[in-house]
């Protein structure tokens, strides 16, 4: 984070006050940390989402529900002893069920969220760097990917080729990597045409280097902020998936597929199959949601302080 | 003066629709390539999964699947520009007129959804902004903020729940008519799908039209209008709700590839005999040609639809021309 200094003095310079009364400077990323903090709903969400990454992944090892095999002894129970979520209609236990479904939509969800981040900062920064055509140019095809509803042809996709962890990530990620592009692009813009980095092309550094060294850490926040929403646009559209049939498939579990399963049961009031998992979508996405959200406000706050 | 505006105006329109254009032939070419490659050519389903490879091929000489695809592109677009959307050889129809029948009854779903929706969430947005931070603003809110993080399906089920098993005020089923003016009667059926598309765009728009609302609430010229003594009903309506709708209508421009799948689920999850429907059984019969034409159908809405939000943003807001 070292490199983040030489952006910050130039400026708190300006902007002190007449006379020099500056207090400590504050690091802008423990200003922003500690804003954050100071957040009751990103903490909510924070904790809910750490709640959901525990009991998906570390779940599975205290807890061992029946996943595997057909059990006609004990279909259709609602929750109970043994059971504390009921079981499905071929006898599968649902929170067993909702531990492995979990671990599909965060790893999709984390793992698309990343994927598309990578892309859409070097598109970004190399646009935005290389300025002129090429930037028209590369600016152009974001907005033909922009254009592109996504679903369909993550729906396309899938039915061809089946759904699974890797597969939707890779095509989840190449279609999210638009809007951090143009976020990047747009900082970068501005960036460049600042002192440290002139100073940087002025010493020699390459394009490389620049981009690596000096604008991409510059341009974190908004990476930041927007890692979040993709993470919860990625889980959204794996339960989609899912729900329509085309989600991942045994033994891998999907959140989607199992409320389509519980609909078929919903007149017969089979409740326990549709709302946990619901809700549990609702959370996760909620969460990410929230966390966003603060993390803009705390940036914001360390922008406003620069 | 104003002649030299006018001129700017146009020249911009030109612009922009020459941008358009570029955008619409590359993810054209994008969408048929992608296709393509996943789908070559249907002759194995016409001739039968027994067919021989010569004579698989032969069909592909026969119908000119065998040219290059860039070849087979200009073909297809050339169709479409006569309104030829190509051939499902799985229902044996022209994707025209499958799409013939259906196309009304998914505008009319998707459009008075989005009305209902910019009708509902503008007010509220600013009814927020204006009392915010009090207990109506946060209900509001947390309202908004859950139905945003909430899957269509999960939304309508809920809905299914409460207005149709536990309730039966209204149907599960969507209205199965095939005259678009008996769909709009059948209020009984047709409540529930609308309600679930509303719902899922009023959380995004009322949440936007808040922060815009909040943030031209703080300008100056409101500051004037309130210290010249305009009564607060004029300063919302006059100058707070034009000033804050203009970020709404890029907003509702960029945000139809939403409305696409919000509209594929939901008339899924209702049996809706629409378009999104239509695409959804063609996904389980691997009906290429009619997948290829609603994804550029869509992809050429959503060109459209950014261009006509830029040119009504444009014509609405001054400044933007002036720049």
């Amino acid at each position: 984070m070292t490199n983040i200094a030489p952006s910050l003095s130039p400026l708190d310079i300006t902007h002190a006050p007449e006379g020099g009364e500056i207090g400590p400077v504050q690091s802008g990323w423990r200003l922003a940390f500690r804003e954050f903090a100071r957040n009751k709903l990103a903490v909510a969400g924070m904790t809910i989402l750490l709640f959901f990454v525990l009991f998906c992944f570390a779940g599975p090892i205290f807890y061992h529900g029946n996943i595997t095999s057909t059990d006609l002894s004990s279909f259709s129970l609602p929750p109970g002893s043994g059971h504390p979520l009921g079981t499905t209609d071929v006898g599968f236990d649902e929170m067993g069920l909702l531990m492995k479904g979990g671990q599909a939509a965060l790893e999709v969800g984390f793992f698309a969220a990343f994927i598309g981040i990578v892309i859409g900062m070097l598109w970004g920064a190399i646009a935005g760097l290389a300025g002129g055509i090429v930037d028209s140019a590369m600016m152009r095809v974001v907005d033909i990917f922009l254009s592109i509803p996504f679903l369909f042809i993550v729906l396309i996709v899938a039915v061809r080729y089946g759904a699974s962890v890797l597969g939707l990530s890779l095509i989840i990620g190449g279609f999210t990597w638009l809007v951090p592009a143009r976020l990047v692009r747009g900082e970068v813009l501005t960036l460049r045409t600042r002192d440290f980095v002139s100073a940087a092309r002025t010493a020699g550094a390459g394009r490389w280097r620049l981009i690596n060294k000096h604008l991409l850490p510059n341009a974190l926040g908004v990476i930041v902020v927007n890692v979040t929403f993709n993470v919860a646009d990625a889980i959204l559209a794996v339960a989609a998936l899912g729900f329509l049939g085309f989600g991942l498939h045994y033994p891998s579990q999907d959140w989607g597929d199992m409320l389509s399963n519980g609909i078929q049961y919903m007149q017969d009031g089979y409740w326990w199959l549709v709302y946990p998992v619901g809700a549990s979508i609702v959370l996760v996405v909620m969460a990410c949601n929230l966390i966003g959200d603060a993390l803009r406000d705390s940036l914001d706050v360390r922008l406003r302080r620069r | 003066m104003r002649r030299e505006k006018g001129r700017r105006l146009s020249a911009y329109l030109i612009r922009r629709l020459a941008t358009s254009l570029v955008v619409v032939v590359g993810v054209s070419i994008f969408i048929f390539f992608l296709l393509h490659v996943i789908y070559p050519s249907p002759a194995q389903d016409i001739l039968g999964p027994k067919a021989t490879q010569a004579s698989v091929n032969s069909w592909n000489k026969q119908h000119g699947f065998n040219r290059p695809w860039l070849v087979q592109y200009l073909t297809y677009m050339n169709h479409l520009i006569h309104a030829n959307l190509g051939y499902s050889y799985k229902v044996n129809q022209s994707v025209a007129a499958l799409f013939g029948e259906r196309w009304v009854r998914s505008a009319y779903l998707s459009g008075i959804s989005l009305v209902l929706a910019v009708l509902i969430a503008v007010p509220l947005g600013i009814y927020q902004a204006v009392k915010r931070n009090t207990v109506g603003d946060t209900i509001v809110t947390s309202l908004a903020f859950t139905t945003y993080a909430m899957p269509v399906f999960f939304l309508a089920l809920i809905l299914i729940q409460v207005f149709a098993l536990t309730f039966p005020i209204f149907s599960f089923e969507a209205s199965q008519s095939l005259s678009l003016w008996r769909v709009i009667g059948d209020w009984h059926s047709m409540t529930l799908p609308i309600a679930t598309l509303t719902l899922l765009s009023v959380a995004g728009f009322s949440r936007y039209m808040r922060s815009t609302s909040i943030d031209t609430l703080a300008q100056d010229y409101i500051k004037a209008a309130r210290a010249k003594g305009l009564p607060e009903r004029l300063v919302l309506t006059r100058h707070l709700l034009r000033n804050a709708c203009l970020p709404m209508v890029t907003l509702i421009g960029l945000s139809i590839p939403f409305l696409l799948s919000g509209n594929l689920i939901t008339e899924e999850v209702f049996n809706f005999q629409g378009l999104g429907l239509l695409f959804y059984n063609s996904l389980n019969n691997v009906d290429y040609n009619v997948l290829l034409a609603y994804t550029l159908a869509g992809a050429i809405l959503t060109v459209a639809g950014n261009f006509v939000a830029d040119i009504a943003l444009t014509i609405a807001d001054p400044r933007i021309r002036l720049s």
